[in-house]
């Protein structure tokens, strides 16, 4: 007892139980054909806190190592505007359309989440926690951090709603009669972030494409959107 | 990749001051990736050190997620008083998020082809 006392109070084991459970669960993801209901980040979450639970470990303690991985998603963030350059130098003509339908997505995504949560009596912390639920989690995570939702909660959201659009999408689509690759790429993109980008892949390569440039374009709109648009609708 | 990673952390900080300056509720991270957009349009290309270690940053990206998503353990209260409003707005408001994208860009799906085309 007094050992394990003595190695759960490094910070140490808590980055190596992050980054060992994360290769584990991505082995598991590539066994079993890359299925998005068993996304490496939902079960390493599902593993991590069980373990948490059943030691009777604190997220502090745990947040005391894995700290030094979240800080990368500073630098991650600003890295996103590479891919967003390479594509933006393969459509930059086409930029107008591009750019009106990421907006209208990014709007609709935002405050229709809003206003179905707030019909059914969400508590404010949900509310500002939903609100980026369209954009990939590091942004999503410092928009929730910055409009006073909860960044964990806004980080899990995410990914839900990454799966939801992944599942819809193609009934969607067969319903509008959406055929054409780009456009079916960059609406995964606007509605599910990367695992909706990841999705668009299978369409091909020019889905994907698009798909990245939407989700970094997405990205950056929904964070300086919702700032102004959060005391629009009177939350917050 | 060094100085990639240095280039990375100097945007950081550039967003991070900027936001403090300006006052405005914006992460700096998203500040500083929007300058370095900036500045990579108006220099042209990327250099390839600044390339390797946002390649190899964005390829683990998912493992980043894990210590904040791991906090979920926190709100277990909040979501088992939530859960019915939150799955509704994620799914309502994810199907009309959509059909909104996409039935916008459609009528642009010959044009959006044509000029992917001659780029690549």
């Amino acid at each position: 007892m007094e050992f394990w006392v003595f190695f759960t109070a490094k910070p140490l084991m808590w980055l190596i139980v992050t980054i060992a459970t994360f290769i584990a669960t991505s082995w598991l993801n590539r066994r079993v054909g890359g299925t998005p209901i068993l996304h490496p980040v939902l079960v390493s979450l599902a593993l991590i806190i069980v373990f948490l639970l059943l030691t009777g470990t604190s997220y502090e303690t745990y947040f005391e190592g894995a700290q030094f991985i979240h800080f990368l998603l500073g630098p991650a963030t600003v890295a996103l505007a590479v891919p967003l350059f390479d594509h933006f130098e393969r459509v930059k003509k086409m930029l107008l359309p591009l750019v009106l339908a990421c907006m209208a997505g990014a709007v609709t995504a935002a405050v229709s989440a809003l206003l179905v949560a707030q019909a059914l009596d969400a508590s404010m912390g949900t509310l500002l926690s939903i609100a980026p639920k369209s954009v990939t989690s590091p942004i999503a995570i410092g928009i929730a951090e910055k409009i006073g939702g909860y960044p964990s909660l806004a980080s899990g959201l995410v990914l839900i709603t990454g799966a939801i659009g992944c599942v819809l999408a193609p009934v969607i689509y067969r319903i509008l009669n959406i055929t054409d690759e780009a456009v079916k790429g960059f609406t995964l993109g606007v509605s599910a972030h990367g695992m909706g980008t990841a999705y668009a892949f299978e369409y091909g390569l020019m889905a994907g494409a698009f798909g990245g440039l939407a989700m970094g374009m997405t990205g950056a709109f929904t964070a300086f959107m919702l700032p102004l648009l959060i005391p629009l609708l009177g939350v917050g | 990749m060094l100085i990639g990673f240095l280039i990375l952390l100097l945007f950081q900080f550039a967003g991070e001051l900027i936001v403090i300056a300006v006052g405005m509720p914006v992460p700096g991270p998203v500040v500083g990736m929007v300058l370095l957009l900036i500045g990579l349009i108006i220099k042209g290309k990327v250099p390839e050190s600044l390339r390797v270690p946002s390649e190899a940053l964005l390829k683990h990206l998912a493992l980043l997620f894990v210590p904040a998503g791991v906090g979920l353990m926190t709100h277990f209260g909040l979501l088992k008083q939530d859960w019915l409003a939150i799955l509704l707005a994620l799914i309502v408001s994810t199907a009309l998020t959509i059909v909104v994208t996409a039935l916008l860009l459609n009528p642009s799906a010959k044009k959006l082809r044509n000029i992917n085309q001659e780029n690549s």
